[in-house]
């Protein structure tokens, strides 16, 4: 097994915590993991990225080499445009709808659409009026890890064991209220994948 | 054991503490900040069984850390690449000194500058105290080395040096722990004398350390860290130093590079082990992170190695950090991989001010303050507030290094730059601004210095900032006239008050201080979820 994924979306929106969950997931399921990510600078309000390699076998590089993303992963539209380059032949864009607007020359909506439906394997989706279904809107990006959850070769049961491990800490409420957004996320996701 | 899952920087910090840790000493940098808050977050933090709290400045944790090891005890000290300008004074001498206690220090260098300045490559440092040096190639390397480095600083008595780069800091890996050792009793040293630098004990001790720099290398060429892979094609020998050995690797997917390698992350440079590439191969191939270190060596002065590639006869970009697919295209592989282009819609996000950050409202208050001088006078420095260089605030003029916005004001003044205007963190003040306020009180110059004083290290995460609550007091203390110091709340409705204000500081012409008070909307909004 091997997923390479890039995760993408503007500082402070918790594109870390979707990394803590798959990370525990990994580890559940004895996977090599790398993950890197950005601190400092960027995190005000900037761009960021974080680069998550899973793999049965070691991995070498921290980076994912350009062109061989099996997934990106954004919770920011124009975002997921950003990283297109790490995307492989075969690889899935899987990002929110809702576009972020912190910038004054932030583009036109209808021309980021346009570019993700450029790409043929895209999953656009409303993750923050899923997660405001589920429960919490503040939930958005596990949606987005449930959409997202089809396309990295792990089972259900252990995405799920990722998020009890990462909510557990908290409460026994934000575990089901981040399961249920999952869910949500992951089905939506599989009625496009067939 | 158990993998766990750690960045390279907690690998190391867990490292220290299983090493039998005493005291960490540091100030907050990107991307090294991460070591100290774990050791913080830790039962032996916590408990004040191992120190940790932040310090002023690098300088002062460097020094702090060589007293705990002359007092017989481990330390730690962690710093960005910059701060180990800021400490050089100490850490070149304790090279002389010798330590006592295991002394090991962690540098996390900046390639590309993602937080940075410059990306000044810290291995120059470590050459030039001339120390043994790591340059891990990943996270358990990084754990590993930092675990033996502190019974290596106690073999030579000397301190180590563990050089890191953003890629490996803030990357995450499944790690295995060793067996925890306890902490070392007091105990000071017993030749003490070598801590005297007079020149007279100082010439001896810098023989001595000539001394040990064989011995230093035959270890390295015996190092585990260090890795020789020889293979029958001799046409190019690679040379990788740290992170770059992955990106080698990642290359090869099977595993089976078909050139001889050496993999190097101990130092000093065993040129029994470089012969083994140099003196076998047709051409050489370098591959490191940051400046062309172990390059440079290699060529000489004269350049006699013709023979050899790198960064420094563009196989490889002279700057910024490598990736896998810069070294593919360096060895000639993957020439003809298509990647989909990054759409023209796409645009740039820059970091920007929080939505409700007082320093908006500081550089709202002096951009109307200024209005009737003409421009570039506004000398600032580092921290969130240097983003009031991007529009639509375009405030500031200057942002060197920590503390220079006081002493660049000062300077300016002397030449004519009447009057000049400083604006510096409160983190920041007291990191290096004290002592060019100082200055700027001993000249009596006409500066106005604003300290944006959100009562935090905002920049890096929110840490403790040294003087909260007494900056007023320093200031008085170093001799700025008490009604020359003022303090005012950064907030929209009272922007026409902060306006006056600095009008009428901007006009007197010896130094005043004016600080911009409202913690930062962080740290603040952590608090109320807490
Ligand atoms: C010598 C040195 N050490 C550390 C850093 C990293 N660094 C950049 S800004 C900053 C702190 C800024 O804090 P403060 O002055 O309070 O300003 P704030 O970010 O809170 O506005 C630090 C630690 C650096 N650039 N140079």
């Amino acid at each position: 097994m091997k997923t390479d994924i890039i995760l993408a979306g503007v500082g402070g929106q918790g594109i870390l915590t979707i990394a803590a969950s798959i990370g525990y997931a990994a580890l559940h399921d004895n996977l090599n993991l790398k993950q890197s990510e950005v601190h400092g600078m960027s995190q005000r309000g900037g761009a960021v990225q974080s680069h998550m390699r899973l793999s049965s076998n070691p991995i070498a590089s921290d980076l994912i080499p350009l062109g061989s993303a099996d997934v990106i992963l954004s919770v920011e539209p124009m975002e997921s445009l950003r990283y297109l380059p790490y995307l492989s032949k075969n690889g899935w864009i899987i990002t929110n709808s809702l576009p972020f607007i912190n910038i004054p020359n932030y583009p036109e909506y209808q021309k980021i659409l346009d570019e993700i439906n450029k790409i043929p394997n895209h999953v656009l989706i409303d993750a923050d009026k899923i997660a405001e279904e589920a429960g919490s809107v503040k939930s958005s990006n596990i949606v987005m890890l449930g959409a997202a959850s089809p396309y990295i070769e792990m089972s259900y049961e252990s995405f799920i064991e990722g998020i009890k491990k990462l909510f557990g800490r908290k409460s026994e409420e934000m575990v089901n209220l981040n399961i249920k957004a999952f869910d949500l996320g992951r089905k939506i996701s599989m009625e496009k994948k067939k | 054991m158990d993998k766990i899952l750690l960045l390279a920087d907690e690998a190391i910090a867990q490292a220290a503490i299983d090493a039998g840790l005493s005291g960490v000493y540091a100030y907050p940098g990107t991307p090294s900040t991460e070591i100290t808050e774990y050791i913080q977050a830790s039962e032996e933090g916590k408990s004040g069984k191992i120190r940790s709290q932040w310090a002023a400045n690098e300088k002062t944790a460097y020094e702090a850390a060589l007293g705990m090891s002359y007092a017989g005890k481990r330390a730690l000290v962690c710093m960005k690449h910059v701060g180990l300008n800021v400490a050089a004074d100490g850490f070149i001498n304790s090279a002389i000194t010798g330590t006592n206690g295991g002394l090991v220090i962690v540098v996390a260098d900046d390639p590309s500058m993602h937080s940075s300045q410059n990306e000044q490559d810290s291995r120059f440092y470590g050459k030039f105290a001339m120390i043994p040096m790591f340059e891990p190639a990943d996270q358990q390397e990084a754990y590993d080395i930092v675990y033996q480095a502190f019974d290596l600083s106690e073999y030579f008595k000397l301190p180590v040096m563990v050089r890191i780069v953003t890629r490996l800091a803030h990357s995450r890996a499944g790690i295995v722990r060793r067996a925890a050792k306890a902490q070392k009793n007091t105990q000071i040293p017993d030749d003490s004398k070598r801590f005297v630098l007079l020149p007279a004990i100082a010439r001896q001790r810098y023989k001595s350390l000539l001394g040990q720099q064989k011995e230093m290398m035959e270890i390295a060429y015996n190092s585990p860290f260090n890795k020789f892979t020889n293979h029958s094609n001799k046409s190019i020998g690679i040379i990788a130093c740290g992170i770059t050995y992955n990106y080698l690797l990642e290359n090869f997917p099977d595993g089976n590079i078909p050139y001889p390698v050496l993999k190097l992350s101990h130092y000093p440079i065993s040129q029994q082990l470089i012969s083994q590439v140099y003196d076998e191969c047709e051409t050489v191939l370098v591959l490191e992170d940051g400046y062309p270190f172990v390059e440079e060596q290699l060529r000489g002065i004269m350049g006699v190695g013709t023979r050899i590639h790198g960064r420094m006869n563009g196989i490889l970009p002279r700057d910024g950090e490598l990736t896998p697919d810069i070294v593919g295209a360096a060895l000639g592989l993957k020439q003809n991989i298509k990647v989909t282009e990054i759409p023209e819609v796409v645009t740039n996000r820059p970091p920007s001010f929080c939505k409700g950050c007082a320093h908006i409202d500081i550089y709202t208050a002096l951009n109307e303050a200024l209005k009737d001088y003409t421009p570039g006078r506004v000398f600032a420095d580092i921290g969130c507030y240097t983003l009031g260089a991007l529009p639509p605030f375009n405030a500031i003029n200057s942002c060197v290094d920590m503390g220079a916005s006081i002493t660049m004001a000062k300077g300016a003044y002397e030449a004519g730059l009447q009057p000049a205007v400083a604006v510096i963190g409160d983190s920041t003040f007291t990191h290096s601004g004290m002592t060019g306020l100082l200055d700027a009180v001993n000249d009596n110059v006409g500066i106005t210095v604003i300290i944006a004083d959100n009562a935090t290290t905002g920049m890096t995460g929110g840490q403790k900032s040294s003087a909260t609550g007494r900056i007023e007091q320093i200031c008085e203390g170093l001799g700025v006239e008490k009604e020359h110091i003022v303090v005012f709340n950064p907030l929209k409705k009272n922007h026409e008050e902060a306006v006056a204000l600095l009008k009428k500081e901007l006009e007197y012409k010896g130094v005043s201080v004016i600080i911009g008070r409202r913690e930062c909307i962080q740290t603040l909004s952590r608090k109320h979820r807490n």
